[in-house]
């Protein structure tokens, strides 16, 4: 069996097109996967259009003053913004496709804040791209839902300090200048005073006492009225929890993808094709009549293809950790789960090129197979009916891919379900697979 | 007897490739076997190398006792001379593999070309280094199947002056097949004719030839007339 691995080597020194391409090509399309995933969609293009006049862009809410530019800067952050200077041109922009949709801030929106004069409006333009035009709605919603949390987040933290000043007393703002108010608590004791100086018959006493309780009522209910504001001013707060399996960023996870979609093409189509190569020289007979079992000539294939689809998936692992910063303590956790996908995925390839038995034919079916595994186990749960979803969980569950993915998201991310569960998966499909090309050898 | 076929029948589907086919070579016996197109020749042989397995009947040796070249070569194009000749030498286990390569690439002429891939050689030298598979391991019995087509007539003398000599000298019994009729009249000590998988001749090719003298034709012109006469 060494003097076999040894010739393969050989021949796979001087195939350098063909080992070119089997590197060459899973880490493209490891990378096509990778890009793909870890960068959501570009920045929506959005017209934007500011009537407001310079120099009164600020509000003053009860005193205190919001720059109405702090979220337009938010705001660009989120968009890529297309400057315009007229509505005629917003509309253009937007009916030519040079942006995807339109945002306009009219003049008086600054006053409305500023005098109560009702809602500040903002006018968005969209244009029809259905499948861009969610995507744009959704980041217009959140900047202006955020734009619009922050405002009353403003109001109601100035509404709570005037009530506070309400009830404690103290200076306050109001469009005639400051003032200084009295406040509840003060009115109370110079109420409680003026009582207790008062003959018990004093006609005043009755009304008196009526203004006193109101302003103990009124007390409490402010009492009351500061955590109410406070909690409207930020009705929800989300609190996210991951019921099952452990989230893994998108782009660690791409990692993960990447090196598992190499690992499967390279381990595939090399262990496929060095058996089916064999047959195709003429040499198979030579070497199975007494010279090497069918056995030990499957595991020479496996051993190899595993090697090498694991050295370069490593030396993937390595590329993108040295520039992605990865937990390089989990190398040996790397290892075991780099060696169970390389066997597993090697034993499908010897199985490929068992039942192929021509090299040509070996590629094709091992491309066949291959692809469709990488896209299957994408599917998210959810995304398909159940029915379809069983299924997909039960082709994903005989064939190596899914396993050697989770394998190596456990070991690189430290996903659930740990690297040992789908490790020991990968060996069972392993020698089941082996298997399966012990029996296809029948015929070879 | 050095091997033994006993009543072998091999069947491909509903096609019969041989048909109870029973012989067997002694010891430094060159035994030829001839037949048309499709006889069954390949079979034959494939069956006493163990490639094959019988429907029915019997071969008397183990296939690790048995030299085997194949028709069409059995070697890996992108390894050189060396290389091949090398990784077999080391399959089978010989003493001193280095040795056994040396005097393989001695015998086949082809040292020049040692260090050459495989697949850059002509047919004929590709052809030459399959046969020095074959005899790596000094077997007992030897098989070849069509070894001399694609030799040029200095080769074709070489390799059969070889054989001859291991069949001499070292008692090695030799099964071969040839379209060449007056190769196999010339090496071989008795002849084997098949025809659509039936054995219609085993015995020295003076006896095929003993009409043909008479009437003054070659060996290969009676040999026509045997299966003519024979229905093929
Ligand atoms: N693997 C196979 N599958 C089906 N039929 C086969 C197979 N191998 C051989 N045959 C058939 O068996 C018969 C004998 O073939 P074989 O190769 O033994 O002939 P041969 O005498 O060696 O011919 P040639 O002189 O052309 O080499 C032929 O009819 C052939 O078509
Ligand atoms: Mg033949």
């Amino acid at each position: 069996m060494r003097w076999l691995l040894v010739k393969d080597l050989q021949i796979l020194r001087r195939s350098k097109l063909l080992v070119g391409l089997l590197v060459v090509y899973p880490i493209a399309i490891a990378l096509l996967i990778g890009i793909a995933l870890s960068r959501g969609p570009d920045k929506p293009r959005v017209a934007f259009l500011n009537q407001v006049p310079i120099g009164q862009t600020t509000t003053n809410v009860g005193g205190r003053d919001v720059d109405f530019t702090d979220y337009a800067d938010q705001f660009f952050d989120a968009i890529d913004p297309l400057r315009v200077r007229t509505r005629e041109e917003a509309v253009d922009a937007v009916e030519s496709g040079d942006a995807l949709a339109a945002l306009i801030i009219p003049p008086d929106t600054v006053e409305r804040l500023n005098g109560g004069l009702g809602q500040a409006e903002v006018e968005v333009l969209y244009n029809g791209d259905a499948l861009k035009q969610s995507f744009v709605e959704a980041t217009i919603d959140a900047e202006l839902a955020r734009a619009n949390a922050a405002l009353s987040r403003t109001i109601g933290e100035v509404a709570i300090e005037d009530l506070r000043i309400l009830a404690e007393g103290g200076e306050i703002a109001t469009p005639l200048g400051r003032q200084t108010l009295l406040g509840l608590k003060r009115a109370r004791d110079v109420l409680e005073r003026s009582l207790a100086r008062l003959p018990a018959d004093a006609p005043e006493r009755d009304g008196l006492e009526q203004v006193l309780r109101f302003a103990e009522q009124a007390l409490i209910g402010l009492d009351f009225a500061t955590p109410a504001l406070r909690a409207v001013s930020e009705p929800i707060r989300v609190r996210a929890t991951v019921l099952s399996g452990s989230r893994t960023p998108l782009d660690a996870f791409a990692v993960a993808l990447a090196v598992a979609v190499s690992l499967l093409f390279i381990a595939v189509l090399l262990a496929s094709g060095v058996l089916a190569l064999e047959r195709e020289e003429q040499a198979y007979g030579r070497l199975v009549r007494g010279l090497v079992s069918r056995a030990a000539l499957l595991a020479e294939k496996v051993v190899l293809a595993a090697a090498c689809s694991g050295l370069a998936a490593l030396a993937m692992l390595c590329g993108i950790g040295a520039f992605t910063g990865v937990d390089w303590g989990r190398l040996p956790l790397w290892l075991v789960a780099l060696a169970a996908g390389a066997l597993g995925c090697s034993a499908l390839g010897v199985a490929i090129g068992a039942l192929a038995r021509e090299v040509r034919a070996a590629s094709l079916l091992g491309l066949l197979v291959a692809l469709p595994l990488a896209f299957l186990a994408l599917v998210p749960s959810g995304a398909v009916a159940g029915g379809v979803h069983d299924a997909i969980t039960v082709v994903n569950a005989l064939f190596p891919f899914k396993p050697a993915l989770q394998a190596l998201d456990a070991a690189v991310n430290g996903a659930d379900p740990g690297v040992w569960g789908p490790a020991a998966h990968l060996l069972a499909l392993a020698a089941g697979y082996g298997i399966l090309a012990r029996v296809a050898l029948r015929r070879f | 007897m050095t091997t033994e076929a006993r009543g072998v029948t091999k069947r491909f589907g509903d096609r019969v490739a041989l048909r109870d086919v029973s012989f067997s070579v002694g010891e430094g016996e060159l035994l030829a076997v001839i037949g048309p197109n499709g006889a069954g020749k390949t079979t034959l042989l494939s069956i006493l190398a163990g490639i094959l397995r019988p429907d029915e009947g019997e071969v008397s040796r183990p296939p690790e006792e048995i030299g085997w070249v194949p028709q069409q070569p059995a070697v890996y194009s992108k390894l050189t001379v060396r290389e091949n000749l090398r990784l077999f030498a080391r399959l089978e286990k010989v003493a001193d593999p280095d040795a056994v390569v040396a005097r393989m690439l001695e015998q086949t002429g082809l040292a020049d070309r040692a260090d050459d891939e495989l697949g850059t050689l002509s047919g004929g030298n590709r052809q030459r280094v399959n046969i020095a598979v074959g005899l790596l391991a000094d077997p007992p019995v030897l098989l070849l199947d069509e070894p001399s087509s694609s030799l040029d007539p200095r080769q074709r003398e070489r390799l059969w002056e070889f054989v001859d000599g291991l069949a001499r000298e070292h008692g090695t019994s030799v099964v071969f097949t040839t379209h060449n009729v007056a190769e196999a009249e010339r090496w071989a000590d008795r002849v084997l004719v098949l025809a659509d998988g039936e054995v219609l001749f085993t015995g020295a090719p003076q006896a095929l030839h003993r009409d043909a003298k008479r009437t003054g034709v070659d060996f290969e012109t009676a040999f026509v007339r045997f299966l003519r006469a024979q229905g093929h």
